[in-house]
């Protein structure tokens, strides 16, 4: 954390009202109330872990606040993005935060961006602030936040999700260890565990959330252990926080000895998924549900179908054969009357398919029964086509009854 | 015998499981006893070479086993291996 130097500005007979239960603890007091209002927080995203970042960083009293996203809010974003309500859907999330944040402190400088973070970008944003607060949900921009953060010298609060886990440390401390030092590399984009299983309990994000902003307010004010070094595991299913030692990797390619990253880098292309999807990962919204979970994997190219000739042979009484590839749970939320085989059980569960009759798989957008039926051609079946959009683009384009999700 | 953590992002490949007990006196042959057990782990912590992904960090205990003797690393009895992926944020489904 580069020391706030002084002099540290005053509080006003206002400030010092609203911040009293701070005051009277004497490891913040004056002085670290002061040092919160002279803090400059830069967080990346106003989604999930966002929303609490920022309404306690805000509350907590830390005189400049930047925010970086693009998104507009969304139905699905409300079970966990709470600066956002109801009445915000399609507004643009900075607009929605800005309103909440200045209705919670009108003292604060709130600095919004309105922009991915890129590579081109990210350096010149993060030299305007004290710690950078990580609320992203994909892998270029957790690297492009880590290397920026070493390249700039300030501080990367770092927090992940996953459905009912969650990660958090510090990163890129002086003498701490980076996110690369803990994985020098990302996933493979077709590994990435999401398709079937993405999701996240709504809670979580709030949990790390707020871990994330204990520590910025703990660099702030120089107080107590911070998680530098430390990995925190959180387990919201078990309820158990673990912890794990980390350590700075001699070798790091980017805080090591020798490093070989001494400028930013193409993260998408370093997280090899350049050109596999139309719209590129948003590298820079926290909260983006405009890259879902699985665009960034490979999909293989394979016979398929569109809702409108599907609707046409289904009226036209063909034998169509509907296999449903997604997973129970999504089943009864919606479906098409289709067999459920979910992907994974495909390969040991083939016997229940005719290969004689004409096979159309589905998911919800098209993703895992691309997959499946490549799997059906590798097997011997002949006439196989996936569902282009799922069960999703038929919700759009012809039931409108059926719930989206 | 040493319990082995499942993340939950590979849980699908242990039949929902979220710590196996596997036997093996260095952490090389507790993985590849919890292979053996859950075959389908393999693809998910191995590359083609057979090396550890370097996006799967494991753990004896607290402490990280590249800063020890890596999979060499003796197990004794009570033990805790911890399979830790990286993990990006929590998305929508496909």
């Amino acid at each position: 954390m580069p020391t706030l130097t002084p002099p540290l500005p005053a509080l006003s007979n206002d400030e010092i009202l609203r911040y009293s239960r701070h005051l009277i603890m004497p490891e913040v007091g004056m002085d670290g109330q002061r040092k919160l209002k002279a803090a400059r927080v830069l967080c990346i995203g106003a989604g999930g872990l966002g929303s609490p970042l920022a309404l306690y960083l805000t509350a907590a009293g830390v005189g400049t606040l930047g925010l970086v996203d693009f998104d507009v809010v969304d139905y699905t974003n409300l079970q966990r993005q709470i600066l956002h309500t109801t009445a915000d859907v399609g507004r643009k999330k900075l607009d929605s935060a800005a309103e909440k944040l200045k209705a919670i402190n009108p003292f604060l400088n709130l600095r919004t961006f309105e922009t991915r973070l890129t590579s081109a970008n990210a350096l010149d944003l993060f030299r305007d602030f004290d710690v950078v607060a990580d609320g992203t949900d994909n892998f270029p921009t957790r690297y492009l936040v880590n290397d920026a953060c070493v390249l700039t010298g300030k501080p990367n609060v770092y927090g992940s999700i996953f459905r009912f886990e969650g990660q958090a440390s510090v990163f890129a401390t002086e003498d701490g260890p980076c996110y690369r030092c803990l994985y020098p590399e990302p996933p493979p984009p077709g590994l990435v565990p999401s398709c079937a299983e993405g999701g996240v309990l709504g809670i979580l994000p709030g949990l790390v959330g707020v871990i994330q902003a204990t520590e910025t307010i703990k660099l702030i004010l120089g107080q107590g252990d911070s998680l530098a070094g430390r990995l925190l595991l959180v387990d919201a299913l078990g309820m158990k926080f673990r912890e794990l030692k980390l350590r700075k990797n001699p070798d790091c390619p980017v805080c090591g000895k020798n490093p070989t990253i001494t400028q930013l880098i193409d993260y998408e292309e370093f997280c090899g998924i350049r050109g596999q999807e139309a719209t590129a990962p948003a590298a820079g919204s926290a909260s983006s549900a405009t890259t879902p979970a699985g665009a960034a994997s490979p999909q293989p190219d394979v016979p398929s179908i569109s809702v409108d000739e599907l609707k046409k042979k289904l009226d036209a009484n063909e034998d169509v054969f509907i296999l449903d590839v997604r997973e129970p749970h999504e089943y009864q939320i919606c479906n098409l009357n289709g067999h459920l085989i979910p992907l994974n059980d495909l390969p040991r569960r083939l016997s229940e398919l005719d290969p004689t009759r004409e096979i159309v798989a589905h998911c919800k957008m098209g993703g895992r029964s691309a997959k499946a039926v490549k799997f059906l051609l590798d097997s011997g079946f002949k006439n196989v086509h996936s569902l282009t959009g799922g069960v999703a683009a038929w919700a759009d384009k012809i039931d409108p009854k059926m719930p989206k999700y | 015998m040493t319990e082995v953590q499942i993340p939950s992002p590979l849980r699908q490949y242990t039949g929902k499981q979220s710590t196996v007990t596997v036997p093996g006196k260095t952490v090389g042959d507790a993985l590849t006893a919890l292979v053996g057990q859950h075959p389908d782990l393999q693809r998910h912590l191995y590359n083609d070479d057979g090396k550890l992904r370097a996006f799967v960090n494991v753990y004896v205990n607290d402490e990280d086993m590249r800063y020890l003797d890596k999979e060499a690393t003796p197990l004794t009895d009570g033990d805790t291996i911890s399979i830790v992926p990286s993990i990006a944020g929590g998305k929508g489904i496909v």
